[in-house]
């Protein structure tokens, strides 16, 4: 047994977190700031959470995850690290020459007070960034929720850094990217192609995260939001956020400044999110769905009916972060499936309430629990008192289903030992699709492994 | 295949430094010398890197808790601080393990942390970490916990010892001891292994007087066990006869480093991570320390006889050259059917405090020429050798890692080789208490390079187009963007073990794999080869029967 010392007997912790569901801002600040062409990431911290961040991303993607420190030492620590960040801002123009450098503080930085509002003005006013390039900036305190707060307010000072109104409308819309993978991101925009809607689809991954192998190491790689789409968004004629967690903040902040209304949706993972979203691309830009939408949804529905024997009361526990674990839930519910057990350590007061109704409406008997003590080690020992069909969670939860011999897929981050999901994606119809195929892929091979000889079916 | 023209390392070292700003470039070019294994050039070492410049380097945090105590698997290691810390080093640095029973402790699968939040960070979190102890203990009873401090508990003052020494008082059966190793101490992960270093020899070592058993006993320092290179150096002792007493830390438990002071020589792998305990365990115990190298067949064989050396012990000696000439056999078979698709090629390595050194054995082993090297951590005397120690000049940075002040024990202090005894052995060329570097083995005009960074690696990869590259994970899909393969030395790519015997045929195998992979000639696409459309135009062949 890999997790031999984790027992039956649930007890209530205050000050150890064992097997985190989560991790810190900083990293999902630095995931955001890939999504815009042509930005450096940059870490305003020790060396270390730079590195940590940046093996972590790349072990994700297996990609290039280019990003700079402040490189703290003690006097830094001491002194503030205003000396340190401009000594960077310098250094990064002239040799990796981006057009735009995204800050983000650390927990060393936050406690000692570093202001990077201030900083990043004071390098403007002593002229260390040169004509027509940018400096942005956000706060991603450690110690304050999740990565995927940290990716919030990085797109969020995107929104509020970038955004400007000229006073005449544009036809398009915003469209702003929860955390999920490029090739999320590459079929939202395919879907609004479709669909001949105009959109500015922000931060987007597609492109940077999944580049193709062409003989040479491309430092600011062909995709990712311009600075001009960026720039546009304050005259777009609505946002649509998807995520209410990850991306709703970067949409106040758009609305705050430049007046652009919004709606907050889920991301579209599964059959009723991805309906939602489609009713609400259709209604925000007054078009109407095509045929080819209609299909593909009809396509999912068909295999959902057809295989719905292999689904039915298949008991599901869930880990991740909040924005996928909701309309994943929705998902399962959908496909008659448990679930069973859910753990975020994200932590969310709507989160929970949007998660709580859910689940009171359609399957009030689930355990779930996020934010404070809501962990890995939670989750493992209630699934050792109450048995599941099936774990959906990010590599992390490998370790589990393998000391508890159970079907396993791979979903949400990090997943560092597969491929795949930056290439497929997981939202929209085609999305659902291949979501189901994964979940029926691993329960009927469970099936086949476990029948007996004269049980073993050839057709199913 | 012909030798590659090696090009002008001097123009080379201006080409790096040229689009640096004035300052920078100043600092950057005393970093990259060209080497003269004769006369060895000083290299500057260990000093912070230039913010914003993108660095391979991590923090004092990682080189305590991941690279030293992170591979001791009775340990809990409860990491105090904000969630992401304990979370990035959570079973990532592949340190193998293997209990004896299925009941035996093993902690590397979990990840502790005492998760602080903004009250913690404003009010304190030393309560919280003492209620994290205490649950820790509770749920588990470990024989040791671990607190490690990150970036903010220094700032705000938090003192994990206090709260270590008072909970270990209040447990009595369970060691509890922390150690100061935020991120921003020292200018990269090197001050966190001396950190480390002190904290193990201060809390673990010699609490444990039981005799060991054995005739030839001697620890293992500054191995990992990463794919399994501690469990091919433990083969090959058992074969041998030599018995492992502790490992530092690689596969090893927390008794094993208590009783560690019982053996009679500790043998060092990787200098830079531990030097520090072979020099206190000898002014302590009066255990000499030697370094040895276990990457490579031919540096196994030579690190086997050292030993057997310094046992001095004839039987042993004869068991030594029986278990080589075993191992050797099956090691040329593969090497002989190998080196002819491998000599000739050049490898540049940019890893660690030692693999970059330890690593060109293999190439060697395997005809191929290391035409740049250097260290992403490590100290002058890591390139330059020992006998520069006292020429370093101790910098702001250092002079914050505490230096252990060790006396001689006054029950336990008994060396085990006189002075003479060990003069004699190094005049026979063991490197006891010696380290003689990574340069003087390299051959002439290559070029050494210090805590490369980004642009320098994109830039000598364009000159010197090399056949592989070898670092971390950080550089590892840059490097294959250019089309090159590049071999992790920190986590081998999930293979190895590459120590030893079996290790070196892993290595082999591994890096013939790699460079000739068909792979590397299928980039282009057959369109862009042929011009893309200009001119072309289908040839409608038919065949006719």
């Amino acid at each position: 047994m890999l997790l031999r010392h984790t027992s039956t007997e649930v007890k209530e912790r205050e000050g150890l977190t064992i097997n985190p569901a989560k991790t810190c801002q900083p990293i999902g600040a630095m995931y955001a700031a890939l999504g815009i062409h042509g930005c450096l990431p940059h870490s305003h911290g020790s060396q270390g959470c730079c590195s940590y961040h940046r093996s972590t991303l790349t072990r994700h993607y297996k990609e290039p995850v280019m990003a700079a420190t402040s490189s703290f030492t003690e006097g830094a620590s001491v002194f503030g690290g205003q000396a340190n960040l401009l000594a960077a801002i310098d250094t990064i123009f002239s040799v990796y020459e981006p057009d735009i450098i995204a800050v983000h503080s650390t927990c060393l930085s936050e406690t000692i007070g570093d202001d990077l509002q201030q900083i990043t003005k004071k390098a403007r006013d002593d002229g260390k960034i040169p004509e027509g390039k940018y400096v942005i900036y956000a706060s991603t305190p450690s110690f304050i929720g999740s990565h995927v707060t940290g990716y919030a307010n990085m797109v969020a000072g995107i929104a509020a850094q970038f955004a400007e109104s000229t006073g005449e409308k544009k036809n398009q819309l915003n469209i702003i990217a929860g955390w999920m993978e490029p090739s999320d991101m590459r079929e939202i925009k395919q879907l609004a192609k479709v669909m001949g809607i105009n959109i500015v689809l922000f931060p987007d991954t597609s492109d940077v995260l999944d580049a193709p192998q062409t003989g040479k190491h491309i430092f600011y790689p062909k995709g990712g939001t311009t600075i001009a789409e960026l720039k546009s968004i304050g005259d777009s004629l609505a946002s649509l956020a998807l995520g209410s967690i990850s991306a709703e903040p970067a949409a106040i902040a758009l609305e705050k400044k430049c007046k652009v209304p919004f709606e907050t949706l889920d991301i579209p993972i599964g059959l009723s999110a991805t309906d939602r979203f489609i009713m609400a691309l259709s209604k925000s830009a007054g078009v109407a769905v095509p045929d080819e939408v209609t299909a593909e949804r009809g396509r999912l529905v068909d295999v959902m009916g057809d295989m719905e024997q292999y689904l039915h009361g298949k008991r599901v526990a869930l880990f991740g972060d909040p924005d996928q674990l909701l309309p994943l839930t929705e998902f399962l519910l959908d496909l008659n499936m448990k679930p069973v057990h859910i753990v975020s350590g994200t932590p969310g007061q709507r989160f929970e309430k949007q998660m709580r109704q859910l689940l009171d409406e359609r399957s009030p008997e689930t355990k779930f629990k996020s934010g404070t003590g809501a962990d890995m080690f939670l989750l493992h020992q209630w699934m050792k008192n109450e048995p599941v069909d099936l774990l959906i969670g990010n590599t992390y939860g490998k370790y589990m289903a393998r000391d508890e011999d159970i079907p396993f897929i791979r979903f949400g981050f990090p997943i560092l030992d597969r491929i795949g999901h930056s290439y497929f994606p997981n939202v929209g119809y085609s999305g659902g699709l291949r979501l189901l195929e994964k979940i029926l892929g691993v329960l009927m091979d469970r099936q086949d492994r476990d029948a007996l000889e004269e049980k073993f079916e050839l057709v199913m | 295949m012909a030798n590659k023209i090696i090009p002008d390392p001097s123009k080379v070292r201006e080409e790096l430094i040229q689009k640096y700003p004035a300052k920078v470039a100043k600092k950057r070019s005393k970093s990259i010398v060209i080497n003269d294994p004769e006369i060895i050039p000083e290299v500057q070492a260990n000093v912070r890197t230039v913010p914003g410049i993108i660095t391979q380097r991590g923090c004092s945090y990682a080189g305590c808790k991941g690279v030293v105590l992170g591979p001791t698997r009775d340990i809990v290691n409860i990491v105090h601080g904000p969630i992401g810390c304990s979370f990035y080093a959570w079973l990532t640095r592949r340190n193998q393990t293997k209990p004896e029973t299925l009941m035996d402790e093993n902690y590397i699968p979990y990840c502790f942390s005492t998760d602080m939040q903004e009250e913690n960070i404003v009010f304190g979190g030393e309560k919280k970490l003492k209620q994290a102890i205490q649950e820790a203990y509770d749920l588990f009873h470990p024989k040791s916990i671990a607190v490690f401090s990150t970036c903010p508990v220094g700032l705000i003052g938090d003192d994990v010892h206090a709260a270590s020494r008072e909970m270990k008082e209040k447990f009595g059966d369970c060691n509890v001891f922390g150690f100061s190793c935020e991120g921003y101490r020292g200018v990269s992960q090197s001050a966190g292994h001396h950190i480390a270093n002190n904290g193990v020899f201060k809390h673990m070592v010699g609490r444990d007087n039981t005799p060991s058993e054995g005739k030839f006993k001697l620890n293992l320092l500054g191995e990992y066990n990463i794919g399994g290179d501690a469990f091919e150096i433990e083969r090959i002792f058992e074969k041998v006869g030599i018995t492992l007493v502790a490992s530092f830390s690689g596969n090893s438990t927390v008794r094993a480093i208590e009783n560690s002071h019982t053996a009679d020589l500790n043998v060092i792998l990787c200098h830079r991570s531990i030097n520090y305990m072979g020099d206190m365990m000898e002014t302590k115990y009066g255990i000499p320390w030697m370094k040895v190298n276990f990457v490579g067949a031919e540096s196994t064989a030579k690190s086997l006889r050292k030993i057997a050396e310094y046992f001095g012990d004839a039987e042993l000696t004869a068991k030594v050259e029986a278990v080589i000439a075993e191992e050797m056999p099956k090691v040329k078979a593969v090497i002989d059917e190998i080196r002819p698709r491998t000599t000739g090629k050049t490898a540049m390595l940019f890893v660690g405090g030692s693999r970059a050194h330890h690593y060109q054995d293999l190439f060697n082993e395997l005809g191929m020429t290391t035409v740049a090297a250097g260290y992403e951590f490590a100290h002058r005397d890591d390139y330059e050798g020992r006998n520069v120690l006292s020429s370093i000049k101790v910098d702001a940075d250092s002079k914050n890692i505490e230096e252990l002040k060790v006396l001689p024990d006054p029950e336990l202090f008994n060396p085990r080789k006189s002075e003479a005894e060990l003069e004699a052995l190094r005049e026979k060329g063991l490197e006891i208490n010696g380290y003689e570097g990574m340069m003087k083995q390299m051959t002439n005009k290559s070029l050494v390079v210090d805590d490369l960074s980004h642009y320098e690696s994109e830039k000598l990869i364009e000159i010197y187009k090399p056949d592989i590259f070898c670092a971390g994970i950080k550089e590892k899909y840059v490097v294959q963007k250019m089309g090159i393969p590049l071999k992790q030395l920190h986590s081998y790519d999930y293979g190895g073990p590459y120590t030893g015997f079996e290790g070196a045929i892993n290595f082999y195998k591994d890096i013939d794999r790699m460079v000739n992979n068909p792979v590397w000639k299928m980039i282009k696409a057959p369109w862009e080869k042929a011009g893309n459309g200009k001119g072309a135009s289908l040839a409608a062949n038919y065949v006719t029967q």
